[in-house]
């Protein structure tokens, strides 16, 4: 087993010195980092490899909605410059530009809503249609043969549903969390496997994207105050065991407590993702900086290192999405919130 | 674009993309998935609970053929005991009817001796006397001449069977 990282990670230290040259004929030393936060970014093209000045990108559909103007869609090499690839306002096309931060922006300055297919969002319905495919076969198990033990998709599917309802959804929630399981289980998976697929090289850091984790988060938190009942609301507005004076201190944190709840949630996910992707391509750039063989057999024997841990983080962030999710909807239907809260 | 800003774009997406997902999801994959599960850990519920049944069940069927078999010992014990008074009681019977029996025909034997014996004494009784009178009657033709001998002797005999 070590013997094969060693040799992969050789194979892969001299793949990446291949492009030492490019990378330093490119710029200085921060044009050797600068491609960490353009992976970690979302991007309105997906950028695979550079090749000496050839560059493997996917065009994506820029999409954009604006009042006056309606619905119009365009690809993101109209707002390049198609032999470098990079995105300036000096490439403005039909009156809208993409700057060098990959922002979109209007050349009159006028208003409009965006809505393009940029990079995370096509790694988004990737994990949509992977999430999607894998449960509904999962599913077709069960329609054909029944009740019977499970068997392919479903036998990998299965123990992540009973997991999630034994494990997270029972004890969290409590007698109601039979109608909350399905929403769980869908956030688990969506979440786990985005984490999962979003380490493949070449892949978008999706999960780790403030967009994706901030909708999450506002779903469980509606989730959450949809279903509070009287005791969630009361413990919040009139908090039991409080002298009166203290409600005026103890209220305005409880209402703050309840959006930094699903804050954390979203913070939370976003950093744990975002972190890990920084910490590979950290390795992989201290290659590029010190353009040493050594160091570049050392920082891919780490890569490979945090690649293992990563798929641990990408585990226990989802769990600890879909956790948190419950007990926080847990709280909101319990019926004596406030026993076991504090 | 920037790294805490949220895109609108991706918001969009997300938001529609996740609730579809989850629409499409709760309808087709969770709702048979977990129906079935329950339906599946119901009936291992229930054969469980079929089988402690029977369990119980045997074990009781267990007991009550003890029971049966200890009762039925009981009798069988009862019933030899009876059985073993009923066979003593008819030996001594037969011993005492045996015993019986045998006295009587002992009792009819000896009355059966006793009239034989009175029989057979007078049977002697009279041989006796034609014997005598046989030997009398050669006695007197023998010694006829010697009246006085004579009648001595035959004094003599009536005598002695006076004596008899």
């Amino acid at each position: 087993m070590t013997r094969k990282i060693l040799v992969l990670s050789l194979l892969i230290s001299a793949f990446l010195l291949g492009f030492t040259g490019n990378i330093q004929a490119a710029g200085g030393e921060e044009d050797k980092t600068s491609f960490i936060m353009h992976h970690v970014k979302d991007s309105h093209e997906w950028h695979f490899a550079t090749f000496g000045h050839t560059h493997v990108t996917l065009p994506l559909p820029v999409i954009i909605y604006s009042g006056d103007r309606g619905l119009e869609f365009f690809s993101s090499s109209d707002f390049q410059n198609h032999e470098t690839h990079l995105f300036g306002e000096e490439y403005a096309h039909e009156g809208y530009f993409i700057d060098e931060h990959d922002h979109l922006g209007r050349v009159d300055g006028a208003s409009f809503l965006e809505l393009s297919i940029t990079k995370n969002v096509v790694m988004l319905f990737i994990v949509l249609i992977f999430v999607g495919w894998v449960s509904l076969a999962a599913a077709r198990h069960y329609k054909k043969h029944g009740a019977v033990a499970p068997k392919g998709a479903a036998a990998i599917i299965e123990p992540i549903v009973i997991f999630v309802r034994d494990e997270i959804a029972k004890k969290s929630i409590g007698p109601q969390y039979k109608r909350f399981v399905p929403y769980l289980i869908s956030l688990f998976l969506f979440v786990w496997f985005g984490n999962l697929l979003g380490l493949i090289p070449g892949a978008a850091n999706m999960t780790g994207n403030i967009a994706v984790t901030m909708v999450l988060a506002v779903l469980t938190f509606i989730i959450t105050n949809v279903n509070g009942n009287k005791d969630y609301w009361k413990h919040v507005f009139m908090t039991p065991g409080v002298p009166p004076l203290m409600l005026l201190i103890i209220v305005p944190v409880e209402i703050i407590g309840l959006f930094t709840k699903p804050f954390a949630l979203m913070v939370r996910l976003f950093v744990a993702i975002t972190a890990g992707h920084i910490v590979i391509l950290g390795f992989i750039a201290l290659a590029f900086i010190f353009e040493s063989y050594t160091i570049g057999i050392a920082s891919t024997l780490m890569v490979t290192f945090i690649n293992l841990i990563e798929l641990l983080v990408a585990t226990i962030q989802a769990y600890v999405f879909t956790l948190f999710s419950a007990m926080y909807i847990g709280s909101a239907v319990a019926e004596h919130a406030h026993d076991d809260h504090h | 674009m920037d790294l805490i800003t949220p895109g609108t774009g991706l918001i969009f997406w997300q938001l529609f993309g996740f609730l579809g997902l989850l629409f499409i999801l709760i309808k087709f994959a969770w709702k048979p998935m977990l129906d079935a599960l329950e339906e599946r850990e119901s009936s291992i519920e229930n054969a469980l609970k079929a089988a402690e049944t029977a369990r119980n069940e045997m074990a009781n069927l267990k007991a009550e053929n003890e029971k049966l078999l200890t009762e039925a010992r009981l009798e069988r014990d009862v019933i030899l005991k009876k059985a073993q008074e009923a066979s003593v009681k008819m030996i001594e019977d037969a011993k005492e009817d045996a015993t019986k029996v045998g006295a009587q025909m002992i009792a009819n034997a000896k009355a059966v001796i006793e009239t034989e014996k009175k029989a057979a004494l007078a049977d002697v009784k009279s041989q006796v006397a034609a014997l005598s009178l046989e030997i009398t009657e050669k006695l007197l033709r023998k010694n006829l001449s010697n009246d006085k001998a004579q009648k001595e002797l035959v004094d003599g005999f009536v005598n002695e069977l006076k004596l008899n």
